[in-house]
This record gives C-alpha cells, sequence and structure tokens, in this order.
C-alpha cells in the first residue's frame, strides 16, 4: 500500500512536470526529473506513460544526439528531454481546432520531407522555392518564419535549414518518409 | 636536378593534390567515395622514406590527416544509408514536387504527433501582477509625463556642456596622472600615506570621487594597497612608473567600504 502511494504521488508531480511548461521550450530534461522525482524517475515515467495511453497520450523521449540503438542507459536519459505527445493521429478537421490550416500543414510537411531527402540540411531559397509551387508566394515567407519561431525548422547565418526540436519531438520522419514513398502520385 | 632530389619534387606535388582533392570533397559535399583510400595509402608510404626536413613531414601530415576526414565522411555516409531514414533523395524529391497539398497534409498528419503542454498562471505570478495592476498609474497620468516641453534651438559652449557634466573637464586619463600626481606629492618619507588621509575630503560626495579615482590608480598600476590587517590600517603606495600586474602576480580584488559612516568617523578622528 504504501508503496502504491509512493508512486501515486511521483505520478502526480510528474504529471505536473511534465504537462505545464516551466521554460521557454516545453518538455522537461531527464536530469530534471530525477531530481524531482528521484533516480526511479524512468520507472514513474513507464507508469504514468501506460495510464496516458488509454488517453491516446504518450510520453515521447528526445534524446541528444542519436536514439540509442539498444536500451539507453541512465546517463542518455538524464540528458534526453521527455515531452507529452499525441500518441495517435490528428483528423484534418481537429488541426484547424489547433489552428494550423491545410496551406500550413501541408508546407510544413513539405519543407521537413525536402530537408530530409537532402540529408538534413537544405538552402531556405531551395525550400521556397518548393512552396511556391504550391503555395501563393505571399505565404511562403509568412509560413517558413512560422517553422522556424515554432521550433520545427532551424536556420543558420548562411540561410541553411535544419530540423528543429519540435520536428524531432513530433514528428516520426520514418513514417513519414515510408509514406510519401508510398504515394501515389 | 639530382634523382633524389627530382623524386622529391614529385612525392610533394602528389601530397598536395591528395590534399587538395580531399578538400575539395569536404567542402563541396561531393562524393568521398571518388578516393580510394588504399591507393592515397600507398602513395603516403611510397614517399615516407625520403621525407628530412619538417615542412616535409608537416606536408605528409596534412595528407593523413585530409584523408581521414574523408574516411569519416565515408563512414557517415554508410551510417545513414544504413539508418531506415535513408530514402533515394531523387525519389523523395520527385514524389514531393507530384504530391498534392492535401495528399501531403493528409501524409502528414498520420506522422504526426503534437507536443501537449499548457500555459499556466501560478498564484505567485497571479499576486506580482495584482501589485503590479494597483502600483500602475493611469494613461492619462502617465503620459502627462512625457509631454515634452518646446524648446527653441541654441547653442551652448564648452564650458556650459561641462558645467552641465555633459562633456569632462578633462579626459580621464589626463585626470589620473593628475591624481597620481597629487598622490605622489602626499606621502611622507616611508613613500605611503594612510588611505583615509588621501581619500577623504570635505564633502562626502568628493570623498566618493577620490575613492573611485584611486580605485582606478590600483587596479591601473600606478600605486598599490598595503594592508595591515591586525592594526586595521590600509596605506596607500604610489610607485615611480605605472606597473603593469596582469599576468605577473595574482591580482586580487579588496572591498573597502566608503560609507557615510566611515566618513563621518574619519572627520571626527581629524578634528580631535
Amino acid at each position: 500500500m504504501k508503496r502504491k502511494s509512493y508512486y501515486a504521488r511521483k505520478i502526480k508531480r510528474a504529471v505536473h512536470l511534465l504537462f505545464y511548461r516551466h521554460h521557454k521550450k516545453p518538455g522537461v530534461k531527464g536530469w530534471e526529473l530525477k531530481k524531482r522525482l528521484g533516480a526511479d524517475y524512468p520507472k514513474v515515467l513507464n507508469i504514468l506513460d501506460n495510464f496516458l495511453e488509454k488517453l491516446d497520450l504518450h510520453i515521447k523521449t528526445v534524446f541528444e544526439g542519436e536514439k540509442p540503438a539498444e536500451k539507453p542507459t541512465l546517463e542518455e536519459l538524464n540528458r534526453a528531454r521527455f515531452y507529452v505527445t499525441l500518441r495517435g493521429e490528428l483528423t484534418p478537421k481537429e488541426t484547424k481546432l489547433c489552428g494550423w490550416r491545410i496551406d500550413d500543414i501541408a508546407g510544413l510537411a513539405m519543407s521537413i520531407s525536402y530537408i530530409i531527402s537532402k540529408k538534413g540540411r537544405a538552402p531556405r531559397e531551395e525550400v521556397e522555392e518548393l512552396l511556391r509551387s504550391k503555395l501563393p508566394g505571399w505565404r511562403v515567407d509568412i509560413n517558413m518564419n512560422r517553422y522556424v519561431r515554432s521550433g520545427y525548422l532551424a536556420e543558420d547565418e548562411n540561410k541553411q535549414l535544419y530540423i528543429d526540436w519540435r520536428t524531432r519531438a513530433e514528428v516520426d520522419q520514418n513514417v513519414l518518409v515510408d509514406l510519401l514513398l508510398e504515394a501515389e502520385s | 636536378m639530382s634523382l633524389k632530389k627530382r623524386r622529391k619534387k614529385l612525392g610533394e606535388e602528389r601530397l598536395q593534390r591528395i590534399i587538395d582533392l580531399c578538400m575539395s570533397i569536404e567542402e563541396r559535399g561531393l562524393d568521398p567515395f571518388i578516393v580510394d583510400v588504399d591507393d592515397v595509402i600507398a602513395v603516403v608510404r611510397e614517399y615516407f622514406p625520403d621525407w628530412e626536413l619538417p615542412e616535409e613531414f608537416c606536408l605528409d601530415a596534412e595528407a593523413i590527416h585530409q584523408l581521414a576526414s574523408i574516411i569519416k565522411l565515408q563512414s557517415d555516409w554508410v551510417k545513414h544509408r544504413s539508418t531506415s531514414l535513408y530514402a533515394d533523395p531523387f525519389l523523395l524529391e520527385e514524389k514531393i514536387r507530384r504530391a498534392g497539398k492535401e495528399e501531403f497534409a493528409n501524409i502528414f498528419l498520420k506522422a504526426w504527433h503534437p507536443i501537449v503542454e499548457l500555459e499556466q498562471i501560478s498564484h505567485h505570478s497571479l499576486a506580482e501582477a495584482i501589485k503590479y495592476w494597483q502600483s500602475l498609474l493611469p494613461l492619462s497620468e502617465r503620459w502627462m509625463k512625457f509631454v515634452s516641453l518646446k524648446t527653441e534651438a541654441g547653442t551652448a559652449t564648452r564650458e556650459e556642456l561641462i558645467q552641465q557634466r555633459i562633456l569632462a573637464e578633462k579626459i580621464f586619463s589626463e585626470e589620473l596622472e593628475g591624481f597620481w600626481e597629487e598622490l605622489k606629492q602626499n606621502v611622507g618619507e616611508e613613500d605611503k600615506v594612510l588611505y583615509w588621509d588621501f581619500v577623504g575630503a570635505d564633502t562626502y560626495s568628493e570623498t566618493l570621487r577620490r575613492a573611485y579615482m584611486t580605485s582606478f590608480l590600483v587596479t591601473y598600476g600606478y600605486a598599490t594597497l598595503e594592508v595591515h590587517r591586525l592594526e586595521e590600517e590600509m596605506f596607500l603606495k604610489p610607485f615611480e612608473k605605472p606597473k603593469s600586474l596582469v599576468g605577473e602576480e595574482q591580482l586580487v580584488s579588496i572591498p573597502v567600504s566608503v560609507s557615510v559612516e566611515e566618513w563621518v568617523k574619519w572627520k571626527e578622528g581629524k578634528r580631535g
């Protein structure tokens, strides 16, 4: 019983940390969770993740570098960032409620896919050119700035675009590439 | 030209060509597999016994260094190809160009799992906000303060600007040098003077100014501070020539309190 209440208390604390934004960026670093929840925070997150599954939510772990091939070490987890994301998919109607128009989503998808096809780096000019073929010109610059501001894409001083933290947290890049290759068009 | 010299020259040229090729591949993002690593190693090995001078060894090392960079690029390429993320870039680009807007959006929605996040207000921030709101003056009162007075444009002399403290009377370095001379004249036979006897003045504001200038004298190496902790006394010792103390010894900061109480105490002591 004692053990049960111990984890119940820790799960509540983890929910507060994960759902509410504490920093400029959402999500919590592993070391922060360790400090607040104790060294057994991976277990707490595991229990919480099982609970969130019923609500179609998921605790996503984004590692600092590439995802470790085997079970991640505590060290790797401490350096990773944890987010609560949607487990399933949004329907096109639901995206409107989130403030995304179909043009915005298509533009974001195109930009991310194009950058992936260029091994993770592409000049902004090239991406904008590609978007201009499908979207009205005046929207392209606005949309591109929005993607950068929201953390989906990063831009360096040489106007090169990269995949940024939000894409790594929210987009399953393997699924995106597979679906795109399977597309009939 | 002797045979040995000719061979050396040829070797240098070949190594330089290898370096240039490796660098251009790295800089221009070309296919790293253009370089045949075995061939390059064979060339490096062939000429290595001929090298005698440091420059020749440097060239040899540079070639090996550039080759290592190419091997890393090759390794990255293999790693990328082996990940599940790899797809033929041309095929992918073609698909991107051909897919329709809606089709693209629908594909993306299957791979997109947005973050769930809430922005909240806490008790603390609410209390702070109320405090701020209560102390905030109405706009009509605040704007009144910014109404600028219309003044006629005119001219001002340098003296007037100095009087209004917009321009300094002397440039800082000149003022500091003057202050240093004053310190040198104030020291007694022991070549030092009590800190408060030098810094202290009739008014507190002048005392502060002198303490401020003194801190620069010590920091810039025009003088040093001698602290007698047991006697609770502090002396200023000017140097004959400014010393650059940076890098010569460990510099320490000494905080000196120049409060009104200290100043009053010093003045009373002077009178008594």
